[in-house]
């Protein structure tokens, strides 16, 4: 079947799904029954309706993971499966398939969304409790997690754009889920609007792709990406990076992600931490045979991401908005599975690694900062948290498993997973590499301050707020996330991760660094100990204001203001386009509705002239007839006898 | 000189006679039955003739004669001066569906307190004592249905003539009985005899250009039958100026009747005025007729020498449709604003007759001009004898309301009728998903193919005009407020009997139907097939 030959960029070759992986779609089908179910059946499903929204992805996870472990009894060779549902578009030469995709890599991120969703799933049970509208929470839930199950299951790059716009619409849907409020509302509008650029990109490459190769399908292009010129292959991997740069929060797209985070916190972990958001890196490694062959988009790439990580990481450290700061951690951590994306075959599967671990301790942290806020009456302000550890000691601890693994304390799954991404990026290049090593250092800085200022310190609480531990419905799946994020790194056990995933991005040892492996992992600790110190100096040791000093360094205030992103599109995007549409407005109410208006009432100012001919008298009409019937006799004798 | 007993086909005139036999019989019963029994016997005897007739055209369609290379099924019949062919029987078909129409109409009496929408006493000068005596002893003209059925007669055999002497016959047959009826209005009596003069006046002028075409024409050709005249008209035997002044002076006179600019300016007028359920009858009865006897007189009779006379009717095609639009803008009288409606009706029509008329220069599939014509007149007379019965319907304390300020809101007050009345009003429109909307397309394509895309361009724009005007009136109904009419002026829906009811209910089924399944009738007119020659 699939001849794997080291350094040999790999073609998808599935066999179709016998056994077990019939039962594919039923993956797919089961959170999307939950969804038609609960937004279709309305308040009568309002008494069980959460309940049901949780078990069917936990069914979905149960299957994934029952194919999961199936497949990795199989040969190594034999880890692709695809099953062919209908025909979905047939026209002219366009045939698309309605396919699934099974392989080593779909098999992780099925794991990763079921799971991570499923504990998110029974953590809204708690968190939504009160809500009058939690039926429908959980109903958009499962849309999402059906439509990200779509997205990484296609067979081809159209049903991969149909999950792609679903998860799009889930996230609109539930970033506005609290819709009185107009912030909400705004943010939802902005995420969509920003994400359309993405798609234009996404839209544009699938139409390229399609002209060029005669195919959207997986199995196809990968085959024949290489009769493809260097410039095609370029522009669709720019394209390409163009979409996952929208759907990752990656420069110049990123502003969406902060204001995402008006929707609840469990939206938040599951859609804007630990899957959607990893969307555009799946893109790309899942596109690995058009990046391999396009060097130009891969610099492009690893740019994006350099830029992502430090711009990210700038906004994580001056927020003060708990939420806003794990944010702006998601960008920079998001920055960093890019690079690995962009690193080449070297680093598709530490990415992806990234990916995972990043998905359970920004999960887990999410979760715990919704425990936090659910105690402390949804103030979400750090400046009004502090010596939390005590009263949410659960909480308290689970998101310290988090903190520890972001950081990349020793043993932790971030350890492991952001040491190899640097480790491959200082053999790729110094100063790419000495760039992700100072993002490390810059992240132990942000995530302490962040730790600082809500478990440690003095209490600086509202009056009337009485912070207390949550309920275990939600505390267990902090628990859960938290043993995931200690232990993940244990997918590189004996490298086993990059085996697992050889089928599908190929593998390449990375050239030697130029410091030995073990020196690399030490000046990388060194330099988050004093990210970790820096914090612990200017947030442990002095008292944390209760109210943001103004009088700050520039750098801060434009940290503040995410480093002014919003200004650069309004500058940009947003001020140019208002002139441009008030000009067309102008146009269309002078011009062509000008014309139409100005047409009617020339029609009109006709018809009230040849009205006049009309007047009642009978002579009139008479001589009208006669006048007609002269013009008719003397028209048909000039025009036939002239 | 021998004369020669004539030979009557009887097998294939029974329909026709069926309706003439009722009419006479009907003013046998005006002089024998007691004044209190004559409106059942009356309305019964007409509506069993039109069952009959319409029974027999079935008939008798069923047992046509195909004749030689299969495009035409029929006979000439009556020494050749009747045509019983396809179309002429789908003319009679349509033509009695809607008379049938039309006599339900005359038939409601619950609109107007137990009387007819006639006058009572057609001889009383408007406004007098004898008038006001007719009024409340109840009385009612119930000879409105032997005239009824003698115009009805005088289309059918005006859509079937053959030759040019019966067709003048057969117009005066359809015409006269039509002038009565315009004067009978019970209520605006003045207006109505007003009209009903008008018409006379005109039509009698019309037809005198109609029957100085006819003696032209014989003048050239030598001949009244339309095979002869063909044969003629091929073989250039005369003086083409005597042809060609002919064509011009029967044109005229037809086109007066189907009510073409610049011979429109009675519609409005006579439409406003006649009672209106004779306004319903006539509107969809004598364009059928017209059109019926315009199309086998044009394809027949002058059918060789096409390129004479289509240039006159691109232009007059493009007038009507112009003028019936454009006046239709600025009315503000529902039965005047329909009347240029018709107006524009037949121009789109007259684009119909510009099309392609033999079935073998067409790919399959494809319809012929006599198709496109033959389904736009059913369609738009089912919409058009809906409306008017809707315009029946929508009355204040002096009658039928038909000023647009008393139907503001009445989309509030009655939604279903303001409903189904819009439902006309699109379809006239050309709305897809109503029949009139398939009509249009199907005109407008047989032009098109036959290279009429100037007439074509011009019929666009004008729907596009008279979309506004339709859509005008749904506004009116629908969105506007009543307060700002005078409390005295505003309409309601008074409710009709069950005749009223079934008209408009057929025509919406019909309307409905013919837009979203057209396939049964667009083969009908197929199978109708060619005119005998």
């Amino acid at each position: 079947m699939y001849a794997f030959n080291e350094g040999a960029i790999p073609v998808v070759d599935p066999t179709s799904a016998d056994g077990i992986y019939s039962l594919l779609w039923l993956i797919i089908a089961l959170p999307l029954a939950g969804a038609a179910i609960l937004l279709v059946g309305g308040r009568f499903t309002d008494k069980w309706g959460h309940l049901l929204g949780t078990l069917l992805p936990i069914g979905s996870f149960g299957l994934s993971l029952a194919l999961f472990l199936d497949l990795v009894g199989r040969d190594e060779a034999d880890r692709q499966v695809s099953q062919h549902l209908y025909t979905w578009i047939q026209v002219g030469g366009l045939d698309v398939g309605a396919d699934l995709l099974y392989d080593p890599l779909s098999a992780l991120f099925l794991l990763l969304i079921t799971g991570v969703g499923s504990l998110i799933h029974v953590y809204s049970i708690g968190y939504m409790a009160h809500d009058p509208r939690r039926r429908r929470f959980f109903g958009y839930l499962n849309l999402f997690v059906a439509a990200m199950l779509t997205l990484v299951l296609a067979e081809n790059y159209l049903g991969l754009f149909l999950g792609w716009e679903g998860v799009g619409l889930a996230s609109y849907l539930l970033i506005g889920f609290w819709q009185h409020k107009p912030s909400a509302a705004a943010a939802a509008k902005k995420a969509f609007v920003i994400n359309r650029v993405g798609d234009m990109g996404m839209s544009t490459a699938i139409m390229m792709l399609f002209v060029t190769f005669g195919s959207t399908s997986f199995t196809v292009i990968s085959e024949k990406a290489g009769d493809a010129s260097d410039t095609q292959l370029t522009i669709l991997g720019l394209l390409l990076l163009l979409g996952a740069c929208a759907k990752s929060a990656q420069f110049p797209l990123q502003a969406w992600l902060l204001d995402a985070m008006e929707g609840p916190t469990p939206v938040s972990a599951l859609i804007h931490a630990a899957t959607m958001v990893t969307a555009g890196v799946y893109l790309i490694v899942r596109s690995n045979f058009i990046f391999e062959l396009a060097p130009h988009a891969q610099t492009a790439v690893v740019v994006v991401a350099l830029i992502s990580i430090f711009w990210g990481a700038a906004i994580g450290c001056a927020k003060d908005d708990i939420k806003k700061g794990l944010a702006g951690s998601t960008m920079s951590q998001i920055g960093y599975m890019m690079l690995g994306a962009g690193l080449g075959a070297a680093g598709y599967a530490f990415a992806i690694f990234h990916l995972m671990t990043h998905g359970f301790f920004k999960a887990n942290m999410f979760l715990g900062a919704g425990s936090v806020m659910h105690g402390m009456d949804d103030d979400v302000d750090m400046r009004h948290y502090g010596a939390l550890r005590k009263m949410m000691p659960v909480t308290f601890l689970t998101f310290a498993m988090g903190y520890l693994a972001i950081i990349g304390f020793p043993g932790f799954s971030g350890f492991w997973s952001k040491d190899k991404i640097i480790e491959t990026a200082l053999a790729d290049s110094w100063l790419v590499g000495i760039c992700a090593l100072l993002g490390a250092g810059v992240t132990g800085f942000y995530m302490t301050r962040m730790m600082l200022m809500t478990f440690f310190g003095e209490k600086r609480w509202e009056k009337d707020v009485h912070p207390h531990e949550s309920p275990s419905v939600m505390t267990g799946p902090l628990v859960a996330l938290a043993a995931l994020s200690v232990l993940g790194g244990i997918m590189l056990a004996g490298d086993w991760i990059q085996d697992f995933l050889a089928p599908v991005v190929g593998s390449e040892a990375h050239d030697d660094p130029p410091l030995p492996a073990l020196a690399v992992t030490t000046i990388a600790v060194l330099v988050v100990a004093a990210g970790v110190a820096l914090a612990w100096m200017l947030f442990g040791r002095q008292a944390v204001p209760r109210t943001a000093p103004q009088d700050v360094s520039f750098a801060t205030r434009a940290a503040r203001a995410e480093l002014y992103g919003n200004q650069i599109n309004d500058g940009l995007v947003v001020t140019p386009t208002r002139h441009l549409v008030g000009g067309l407005l102008v146009l269309d109410k002078r011009g062509v509705d000008g014309t139409l208006t100005g047409g009617a009432t020339g029609v009109g100012a006709l018809g009230g002239l040849a009205r006049r001919a009309q007047n009642g008298f009978v002579r009139t009409y008479a001589l009208s007839l006669l006048g007609g019937a002269l013009l008719v006799v003397l028209a048909l004798l000039a025009v036939n006898l002239a | 000189m021998d004369f020669t007993k004539p030979t009557i086909e009887y097998a294939d005139l029974w329909p026709l006679l069926v309706v003439f036999g009722v009419a006479c019989a009907g003013v046998v019963v005006e002089a024998f039955v007691p004044r209190a029994l004559r409106f059942i016997i009356q309305t019964a005897l007409a509506v069993a003739g039109i069952l009959v007739a319409l029974a027999g055209t079935v008939i008798v369609a069923r047992d046509l004669d195909v004749l030689g290379d299969g495009v035409a099924r029929g006979a000439i019949d009556a020494e050749g001066t009747i045509a019983v062919d396809g179309p002429a029987l789908f003319f009679w078909g349509i033509l009695l569906v809607f008379a049938l129409g039309g006599a339900l109409l005359f038939a409601e009496r619950r609109l107007e307190g137990g009387v007819s929408a006639f006058a009572g006493q057609a001889a009383a000068l408007p406004g007098t004592e004898a008038e006001r005596q007719a009024s409340t002893r109840g009385l009612e003209h119930t000879e409105v249905y032997p005239l009824m059925m003698f115009a009805l007669g005088g289309m059918m055999l005006f859509s079937a003539a053959n030759d040019l002497l019966t067709l003048f016959v057969a117009l005066e047959v359809l015409s006269l009985p039509l002038y009565l009826l315009c004067g009978l209005a019970r209520r605006r009596r003045l207006l109505s005899q007003e009209a009903a003069l008008k018409y006379f006046l005109l039509g009698a002028f019309s037809s005198a250009f109609f029957l100085y075409g006819v003696a032209l024409v014989y003048g050239f050709s030598g001949a009244m039958g339309f095979a002869e005249i063909n044969e003629a008209v091929r073989n250039d035997i005369g003086n083409q100026t005597l042809l060609l002044m002919g064509i011009g002076m029967i044109s005229v006179g037809l086109l007066f009747k189907v009510g073409a600019a610049p011979f429109h300016s009675w519609t409005p007028d006579v439409y406003q005025g006649a009672p209106t359920p004779v306004t319903a009858f006539m509107a969809a009865g004598t364009k059928i007729a017209a059109f019926g006897a315009m199309l086998r007189i044009f394809y027949v009779a002058f059918g060789s020498d096409r390129w004479t006379w289509q240039p006159m009717l691109w232009i007059i095609a493009i007038l009507t449709m112009l003028v019936g639009a454009v006046l239709a803008i600025v009315q503000t009288d529902m039965k005047r604003m329909l009347a240029y409606s018709s107006v524009a009706h037949t121009g789109f029509l007259l684009t119909g007759v510009l099309g392609v008329q033999a079935a073998s220069e067409l790919a399959d599939g494809e319809v012929t001009s006599l198709q496109a014509v033959l389904f736009y007149l059913t369609t738009y007379g089912f919409s058009i004898i809906g409306a008017f019965a809707i315009v029946t319907l929508v009355r204040d304390a002096g009658g039928e309301a038909t000023q647009f300020r008393s139907w503001r809101g009445l989309g509030r007050r009655s939604p279903l009728v303001a409903g189904l009345f819009a439902f006309f009003l699109l379809s006239m429109a050309g709305i897809p998903l109503t029949a009139g909307f398939v009509g249009k397309w199907a005109v407008f394509t047989v032009a098109l193919a036959a290279g009429a895309w100037p007439v074509v361009i011009a019929a666009v724009l004008c729907s596009i005009i008279a979309v506004f005007f339709y859509v005008r009136v749904i506004l009116l109904m629908f969105f506007d407020d009543d307060d700002v009419t005078a409390p005295g002026e505003v309409a309601s829906v008074t409710k009709p009997s069950v005749l009223t009811s079934a008209t408009i209910l057929v025509g919406v089924a019909a309307t409905l139907v013919l837009g979203v399944v057209p396939g049964p009738v667009l083969d009908l007119a197929a199978n109708a097939g060619q005119f005998v020659r």
